[in-house]
């Protein structure tokens, strides 16, 4: 495996969706997906998951904690369309329809390590007020055609949003031969050995 | 003063304790909550707890007067609540804690008041006095008066510390009526208090409270373990505190509270008083003033406030605040944060430069609604042609080539060469030092400032002793003193300038000497340059005295100078003497031992507080002693000055000198002259970065100059942006190399012939040349010393001499381009002082005006954003630095280069990566590009490259004649274009592209959905529901299918036996059905009888292939067969691109192809027929149907009948009716000829169509005419939403058109007139096979679905391709000008969708003609393909169907009545007579036979090895005989377009061939191109016979129309020898 010169530079990424920040609601489940350039190949994992339905906690945070399990790897041989993971957020309304509560994507981060993310999500708005109203009466809310959507910039200007929340990501990232490859992404000092963890410090 | 800050110190620290305390009460609070109920203490104590704290709160503030009285008490009072549980109450924590925290800061405050009113006083501590008890009352008196007097100054000044004050006075005032209480009737607040602390004893102070609650918490004892160190530790101080803080006499006084809660509270109602709100919000809020704040109290003490303006440094403009509201800000913050940090050096609030735009860029609010309105109405404009233009371009009106730069280049000199020797070097330096001599003796400035010297000494002079005495003295002295200080000032220029001049002879003469000693030590010379020394003798005398005079004058001069500095600091001493001894009076008493010290050491004067300079004894500075200035000026002049004895050196170069002659040099040296012979200089002239013109190259001479002497006439067109010359010297025979370019000023517009200067441009080069002779080289150190010292390192350099100007023209006006348009732009731009980073382009010819145009506008030369002007006009004014005549973009571009573009351009990963972005076809879906560019194969690029290729090159083999082959490029490049300018439209999205949204639903959509609330759950009788459609994004391979169903066939040709009349019963290969024949020859039409012997009359299947997957059905018997089975093909989008815009440009067909199954006995003997069966399967093709899958994409769904594309001969077949068959299809059978076949086709998932272009495009109709389209097409879509409506098209260029300009008469082809000049109606069958014969492309293949372009009928010719619209306008304007009543139909029909029709008026019966066909159908015809009809148009206006029905049967055609149909132009808006895009005529070419001859070779040829080809493993026989048999019958086909042929034919081949078994058909096609051809015969499936002993024959015949349009016939034959 060790290579000299590898063909394809590896990322892989595990972690986990942790809790969710919505003040109004209650009940919620969240679907996240991966969004990746044309040079990019998941080679394991599940690329696609939805998760169990939370219920808010009793306590002051009022947290909605899945704690989904994201695992997945990359292969890949270009950097350009670098991994977003898109998670969008559905619940019951007050009529008890599944409405969409929040779409939102990131990056995967760059780095090997680990990282914590909070994402922001949001919902597209309805057109007008009575659309509002209808949607809201009907528990039909404008949703995007497609929540990949969220990971590109394009036809975006078209449309307007509320923000809703907040989603909490947990990425363990590794990386492989990104360096033999010429893509240097992590700290400047880890050049020989990988991080401060005393295991990994152990000569090989 | 340190005692006390101690204190101050210490009650913080308290206070920070007990806040620790108050939180850790908090936390017990739960308990004590909970204890409360039984105590029986009411819960709510707080108010009450918070007014008899208020009320304290005065006391507290005169800390310390009650103290001794009550300190033996107040400890005791602590004693008891320490032991007893006090009664917590939750509110009260907080509130104790606020006031704790304000009481501490008014302490503060407190102390640092105090510590200011008693900076001089000596206040002893507060320790002893609080100890010392008995003294309270004088310091009940003392704080008590303290405050007040604190109060009036508070009145005067509304300051940050009036907080505090305020506090004084308050609790003085509180103090002070207290006594005057008479004993019986204590005041209101007094007596509450009274009754409240009987109840609640614990708070007795507020510090106390927190402690007691602690000793309520649960172990007392560590409570109070902990609390007491500090008690102690702190000593009485705290105790001090406590007391201070709000102890009141009532409290001590009552013995009881340690009983408090034993009793039960009666609390009065919660109020408080305006006044102790008031007095809390007072201590709480603090209202800044307004007033201005004094600038030392913004600053750090003793700096003073320092204006950066002022110094001259640009500070920016603030931001406007207003003066209060910056007040109440400073007095803000010099309350919050004393430290000063929000304030800048000047003593003002540190800000930002102003961030807002002076000027609005809001368009302006309009008054009016109205106004309004109109404002934003749209107003159109109709798109102007475009000329093109560049800025480059002078004006394309002007004539081009009229201007003319004149460029004379006379000459080079190098100054430095690689062929130099050393004297050379030298001569070079001498030369140059020459030149400068000449130049500044020319300028002779020495002279000249010595000249003005005089004079100013003489002006002096004459002011000194005026011949006018009536001038004031003043004026005289003013000028005078101004007279002198230029004196000086010129006499120091002069100086120097001599100076100047004198060291330049002397390095000339040195460098003179050095060249001759190189000279003498090499022996020989190489430069005829020789230097004279010119002595001038003067006249000593005069010389000497005048020398003499000279310096004597300075010496005055300066002597003068002296004694007046020495008046001057005389007058200053006295001045300072006087002062220092008033200040000196003043500090009499203790200042004289200074004094005595200051005279003694003046020195050290400076190192006292206060220093005195004048205290400096002033020694008359050294009273101008004459000889020590004599002597200076002396040896200054010795040094800069030709002494007078010294005759005036004047040097003459002269070339006077003999270059040693080659024979007597050594061999280095010659070999350098050799050198210097072969090489030859010349110049190249670039204008504007294109070499127009070069020199002749001359030899470089042994001087290093060359003569050119050229004069360039540049005929020029562009303005000029840059003039180059560039230097090229060649050695000998070599390539020349460049050396360097030389930048040429473009000159000013004033510069003409004649007129301009010969200039010289100096160059340099950075080549570095080493030579093994004596040349020096350049770029390379040399030494002139022996010892390799001194190196010096020469570049290659020298001069271009040259002039440019502009030249005249013959009328004597200079042929100068006018100013381009950039440049007043530019100076429009400037005069609105926007813009001027614009600066920089070429043009700036008036520097001046734009340095006067900033003077005037009085630009501040320190603002950033006048930065680049003011560098442009320091630049231009002072003509040092070099003037960019360029404006780069993106300057730092070259550093983030990583690698040079050619090595980019030369990786194929980046070219790659660069096409998949651009989304080239072959690339948009390009996965996983490899990292390294060798892991790229060269073949991904093939197939991409030979595209490119084939875009430029014409291929005629593929589209065999020329003509067809320029359509198709043409067509590429329509289609091109088209698509560039619609992926601009394309990238605009709609809501609904990315948002899924209900619509709002309307009442009845309401009620609907009410309605249906009510709906049975599973109803008897389903809705068919709509499937979901799939967005096309999403799919990969495999995932959609496309979905057949084949259900039935009516009319399939029936097999004939064959009817050979010679045939015999073969013995082995026999046909099924002829073994069972009744009859074997029997020619008859019918085979009634056949029939019910069990004949299988024919076995046909049905064979579907798309995209070369091939399926079949079952075979099924008889004529009329029912398979109904489905077909599964998948489907697979090019290149795997599944986007909307890929699938509709897919140009696959699916065919659907009719086969015979027969089944041959191949038993060899007839014995073995018990025993074993050996047939041989053979199918015969009958027929097919091609559906291309652009439309099935489009409809989503094609359901219907279909008629069978079968060959007009089929051999061995026979479409004649079968009686017995008729019975079941009555109406189908009599009415109809051919067969047909019911089918439906679908695409499973369903894809989104792609949706038609939503951009408006331009037109050149009138607006109402559009505006009327719209309504029009409006209001029928409300209508009827299904029909088509079609009022404007666009057409081949990108414009709308109204549709009715397409429709005008036009005269079909003289030659078809004349094939039935009688018959009408032939004729117009004819016509509408002609039309026919045009090839079918449809326009959403090419253009991608993006819309579609109507071309007109000439164009529709040129091109010899066209969808279904322009097929039918052809055909509708040769109807129209056939006389015919004719109308164009636009409606849905199967399998096109919605197409276009056309619609005669014939005989008194309604024609629908289907112009791609060119088959006709009566208006009640059911095989009609027509299914519903939108509307007609004529030439002169468009009617939309308003009946209840639209399909053809059972719609009336009579658009005369408007009730059925609605017309466009009516009376309310006439037609406006519109001119027709059509052409008056269109001229139609004969077609050139001879090259449809050859064409008909060629295609027979191609097919015969394609048939080879698909034949691999068996060997392919042609039958010559028959092929020419078939040749001839082909002719025949066409003139009888295919009928009434068959029976004839039939007789004649058996004729013929009677020996052969022959199964063949022939095919019929309108020719575009070979390929079709091609699939066509390999679709019939003939070649896949693979009987051993088959023979193959083909015959092609190309029938040529005019105009190119060529019918093509392909008859296709097998043939079996009957043995």
């Amino acid at each position: 495996m060790a290579t000299a010169s590898p063909s394809v530079f590896l990322l892989m990424v595990n972690g986990q969706v942790e809790s969710a920040q919505f003040p109004e609601y209650d009940d919620l489940y969240c679907k996240y997906c991966f969004v990746y350039g044309q040079d990019w190949d998941p080679t394991a994992g599940l690329e696609e998951g939805i998760s169990q339905i939370t219920s808010k906690s009793q306590d002051v945070r009022q947290a909605l904690v899945w704690n989904f399990p994201i695992d997945v790897t990359f292969k890949s041989t270009n950097p350009y369309g670098w991994p977003q993971i898109v998670l969008s957020v559905y619940g019951p309304d007050v009529f008890g329809n599944d409405v969409v509560r929040g779409y939102g994507a990131v990056h995967v981060p760059f780095s090997p390590g680990r990282h914590k993310r909070t994402i922001p999500m949001f919902v597209p708005e309805s057109t007008s007020k009575l659309q509002k109203f209808t949607s809201w009466f009907m528990g039909r809310r404008p949703e995007y055609t497609d929540p990949k959507v969220v990971a590109q910039g394009e036809g975006r200007e078209v449309t307007r949003v509320r923000s809703q929340g907040f989603v909490t990501l947990l990425f363990n990232v590794v990386t492989k031969d990104m360096r033999k490859l010429g893509y240097d992404t992590g700290p400047s000092d880890t050049q020989g050995w990988s991080g401060p963890n005393p295991p990994q410090r152990f000569p090989q | 003063m340190n005692p006390r800050e101690e204190k101050v110190k210490i009650i913080t620290e308290e206070f920070i304790e007990n806040d620790e305390d108050a939180d850790m009460g908090r936390q017990n609070k739960n308990s004590k909550v909970r204890r409360q109920p039984r105590k029986k203490q009411p819960p709510t104590a707080v108010p009450k707890e918070m007014v008899s704290e208020k009320s304290h709160r005065g006391n507290r503030q005169e800390p310390v007067q009650e103290e001794p009285k009550t300190h033996l008490l107040s400890m005791t009072v602590r004693r008891g609540p320490r032991s007893l549980p006090p009664i917590p109450s939750t509110s009260r924590t907080g509130f104790a804690e606020f006031s704790m925290r304000g009481r501490m800061r008014e302490k503060l405050q407190a102390a640092r008041s105090k510590a200011e009113s008693a900076l001089l006083q000596e206040i002893p501590t507060p320790r002893p006095r609080r100890l010392r008890s008995p003294s309270k009352k004088e310091l009940e008196t003392e704080f008590g008066t303290e405050p007040g007097k604190e109060v009036e100054r508070t009145q005067q000044e509304v300051d940050s510390q009036s907080y505090s004050r305020v506090k004084f006075r308050d609790s003085a005032r509180k103090i002070k009526p207290k006594p005057q209480v008479p004993p019986g009737f204590p005041s209101a607040e007094e007596a509450y208090n009274f009754f409240t602390f009987n109840f609640d004893p614990e708070p007795e102070g507020s510090e106390e409270k927190p402690k007691a609650r602690h000793r309520a918490g649960t172990n007392q004892e560590e409570e109070e373990g902990e609390e007491e160190p500090p008690a102690q530790g702190g000593g009485k101080e705290m105790d001090e505190e406590e007391l201070l803080n709000g102890d009141d006499a009532e409290d001590f006084l009552l013995g009881l509270d340690h009983m408090a809660d034993d009793f039960v509270s009666v609390r009065p109602a919660d109020y408080e008083s305006i006044h102790d709100r008031l007095q809390m919000e007072r201590e709480m809020l603090f209202i800044p003033s307004r007033q201005t704040v004094p600038t030392y109290k913004k600053l750090p003490e003793n700096v003073q406030p320092r204006f950066l303006e002022d110094e001259g440094l640009y500070t920016g403009v603030r931001p406007e605040v207003a003066r209060t509201n910056q007040n109440i800000m400073e007095n803000r913050l010099l309350m919050q944060d004393p430290e000063r940090r929000w304030f800048g050096d000047d003593g003002r609030i540190l800000a930002l430069p102003n961030p807002i735009k002076p000027f609005p860029s809001r368009p302006p609010v309009l008054t009016q609604e109205q106004s309004s309105k109109a404002e934003l109405e749209t107003l159109y404009k109709k798109a102007v042609k475009y000329v093109h233009s560049s800025q480059h371009v002078i004006r394309s009106g002007d004539p081009p080539g009229n201007f003319q730069l004149d460029i004379d280049i006379s000459g080079l000199i190098f100054t430095h060469h690689p062929c130099f020797s050393r004297e050379h070097v030298l001569a070079a330096k001498l030369a140059q030092l020459y030149d400068q001599y000449l130049a500044r003796h020319q300028r002779n400035k020495a002279k000249f400032l010595t000249d003005k010297l005089q004079a100013l000494r003489n002006a002096v002079q004459t002011g000194l002793y005026p011949e006018k005495p009536h001038q004031s003295l003043d004026t005289i002295q003013k000028t005078i003193n101004e007279y002198k200080s230029e004196i000086r000032q010129t006499r120091k220029f002069r100086d120097a300038e001599q100076e100047k001049d004198r060291t330049l002879l002397k390095t000339i003469i040195k460098v003179w000497k050095e060249m001759k000693s190189l000279r003498e030590f090499q022996r020989f010379t190489n430069t005829p340059l020789k230097l004279v020394l010119r002595k001038e003798k003067a006249d000593q005398k005069a010389d000497e005295e005048a020398y003499e005079a000279e310096i004597q004058a300075e010496i005055s001069e300066l002597l003068e100078e002296h004694t007046e500095e020495y008046a001057q600091k005389m007058e200053e001493y006295r001045t300072s003497l006087h002062q220092w001894k008033a200040w000196r009076k003043a500090q009499r008493a203790k200042k004289k031992k200074r004094k005595q010290a200051a005279e003694e050491h003046p020195d050290d004067e400076i190192a006292e507080p206060y220093p005195e300079e004048d205290l400096v004894k002033p020694s008359p500075p050294e009273p101008t002693d004459r000889a020590v200035i004599e002597q200076e000026v002396r040896k200054r002049a010795a040094q800069s000055r030709r002494r007078p004895w010294e005759p005036t050196l004047v040097p003459e170069l002269s070339l006077a000198g003999s270059v040693t002659p080659n024979d007597q040099c050594p061999r280095a040296e010659v070999s350098r002259r050799e050198d210097v012979k072969k090489r030859s200089v010349y110049l190249k002239v670039l204008f504007n970065n294109k070499e127009v013109s070069r020199t002749v190259s001359r030899p470089l001479g042994a001087d290093f100059r060359v003569h050119f002497g050229q004069i360039f006439n540049l005929q020029i067109v562009n303005w000029p942006e840059s003039l180059t010359l560039q230097v090229y010297e060649t050695i000998g025979h070599s390539s020349p190399t460049l050396l360097a370019e030389v930048f040429l000023p473009i000159p000013e517009t004033t510069v003409v012939t004649g007129r301009a200067p010969t200039e010289e441009v100096e160059f340099s080069s950075n080549q570095h040349v080493t030579l093994d002779h004596e040349g020096v080289g350049s770029g390379v150190p040399f030494s002139f010393e022996a010892d390799g010292s001194n190196q010096l390192t020469l570049m290659t350099s020298g001069k271009v001499s040259h002039s440019v100007a502009w030249a005249i023209g013959e009328n004597g006006i200079p042929l100068i381009p006018p100013l381009s348009q950039q440049n007043i732009g530019f100076w429009s731009a400037l005069k609105k002082a926007d813009a001027i980073s614009s600066i920089g382009t070429s043009g700036l010819t008036d520097m001046k005006k734009l340095a006067k145009w900033a003077a005037e506008s009085k630009l501040d030369p320190n603002d950033p954003n006048n930065a680049p002007l003011m560098q442009l006009i320091s630049v231009a004014t002072s003509g040092e630095s070099y003037v960019p005549d360029f404006f780069r973009l993106e300057q730092l571009q070259q550093e983030f280069n990583f690698v040079s573009d050619q090595e980019l351009n030369r990786s194929k990963r980046f070219r790659l990566l660069h096409l998949r972005s651009q989304e080239v076809p072959e690339f948009r879906n390009y996965k996983q590009v490899p990292v390294y560019d060798r892991e790229i194969m060269e073949k991904v690029f093939q197939d991409y490259e030979k595209r490119l290729r084939d875009r430029n090159v014409i291929e005629t083999k593929e589209h065999i004649d020329t003509h067809r082959a320029i359509v198709a490029k043409y067509l590429q490049q329509v289609r091109e274009s088209v698509i560039n300018r619609f992926l601009i439209a394309k990238q605009y999205f709609l809501l609904a592209d990315m948002i899924v949204e209900e619509e709002v639903p309307n009442i009845s959509i309401l009620g609907l959905s009410l309605f249906k609330l009510a709906e049975q759950k599973r109803p008897l009788r389903p809705r068919r529901k709509g499937r979901k459609k799939v967005t096309a994004q999403n799919l990969s391979d495999g995932d959609i299918k496309l979905l057949v169903n084949i259900v039935r066939a009516y009319d399939i040709p029936v097999r004939k036996p064959a009817v050979s009349k010679f045939q015999q019963p073969s013995r082995s290969s026999r046909m099924f059905s002829e073994k069972h024949a009744a009859s074997p020859s029997t020619y008859s039409p019918t085979h009634n009888t056949d029939y019910p012997l069990g004949q299988v009359l024919v076995r046909p299947f049905v064979e579907v292939s798309f995209q070369r997957t091939v399926c079949h059905t079952t075979t099924a018997e008889g004529p009329n067969p029912s398979w109904n089975e489905e077909l599964e093909l998948p489907f697979r989008a090019p290149n795997g691109d599944y986007s909307t815009a890929s699938l509709q440009s897919v140009k696959d067909v699916v065919f659907i192809n009719i086969f015979d199954e027969v089944l041959h006995d191949v038993l060899e003997d007839d014995r073995e027929r018990g025993s074993g069966i050996h047939t041989r399967i053979e199918r015969h093709w009958l027929g097919c149907v091609k559906i291309p899958f652009s439309t099935i994409y489009f409809q989503a769904r094609i359901d219907g009948t279909f008629k069978i594309d079968i060959p007009p001969v089929l051999l061995g077949y026979s479409k004649e009716r079968n009686m017995i068959l008729e019975r079941g299809f009555d109406s189908v059978g009599s009415l109809s000829e051919g067969s047909y076949i019911t089918l439906f086709i679908t695409i499973e998932p369903q894809l989104v169509p792609g949706e038609s272009i939503r951009e408006k495009f331009e037109s050149q109709e009138d607006e109402k005419l559009l505006q009327a389209t719209e309504k029009f097409q409006a209001e029928c879509a409300l209508k009827f939403p299904n029909r088509q409506c079609l009022t404007t098209v666009i057409d081949i260029s990108g414009t709308t058109v109204f549709i009715t300009r397409y429709l005008k008469p036009l005269n079909p082809p003289q030659e078809l007139l004349n094939v039935y000049p009688n018959n009408l109606q032939a004729t117009a069958e004819l016509v509408a096979r002609y039309v026919s014969l045009i090839p079918f492309l449809p326009d959403t293949v090419s253009f991608g679905g993006i819309c579609d372009l109507w071309s007109t009928s000439d164009q529709f010719l040129d091109l010899l391709a066209g969808d279904e619209e322009e097929h039918a306008v052809l055909l509708c304007n040769y109807f129209l000008s056939l006389g015919k009543k004719a109308w164009l139909l636009m409606g849905n029909a199967i399998p096109e969708g919605p197409t276009a029709y056309v619609l005669t008026w014939e005989h008194g019966r309604y024609l629908i003609w289907n112009p791609c066909s060119g088959h006709s159908y009566g208006q009640f015809d059911i095989f009609c393909p027509l299914k519903n009809v939108g509307c007609l148009i004529g030439p002169d206006n468009i009617w939309f169907n308003i009946q209840r029905y639209d399909s053809p049967p059972r719609i009336n055609f009579d658009v005369t009545r408007p009730k059925l149909w609605k017309s466009f132009f009516s009376r309310s808006l006439p037609y406006p007579g519109l001119s027709s895009v059509q052409p008056e005529e269109l001229i139609y070419q004969r077609s050139d036979k001879a090259a449809a001859a050859e064409l008909q070779d060629r295609i027979e040829k191609i097919l015969k090895e394609k048939i080879m080809d698909w034949r691999p493993r068996h060997l392919t026989r042609w039958n010559r005989y028959c092929t020419s048999t078939l040749r001839h019958f082909l002719p025949l086909l066409e003139k009888s377009q295919g009928e009434d042929v068959e029976d004839d034919h039939r007789a004649e081949l058996l004729k013929q061939l009677g020996d052969y078994r022959f199964s063949g058909f022939p095919l019929h096609m309108p020719y575009s191109e070979v390929k079709p051809l091609i699939d066509a015969v390999y679709g019939t499936g003939v070649h896949n016979i693979d009987v051993p002993n088959v023979e193959f024959a083909l015959a092609v015949y190309i029938h040529p129309y005019p105009k190119n349009v060529l019918s093509v016939w392909i008859y296709v034959a097998s043939l079996i020898r009957n043995r």
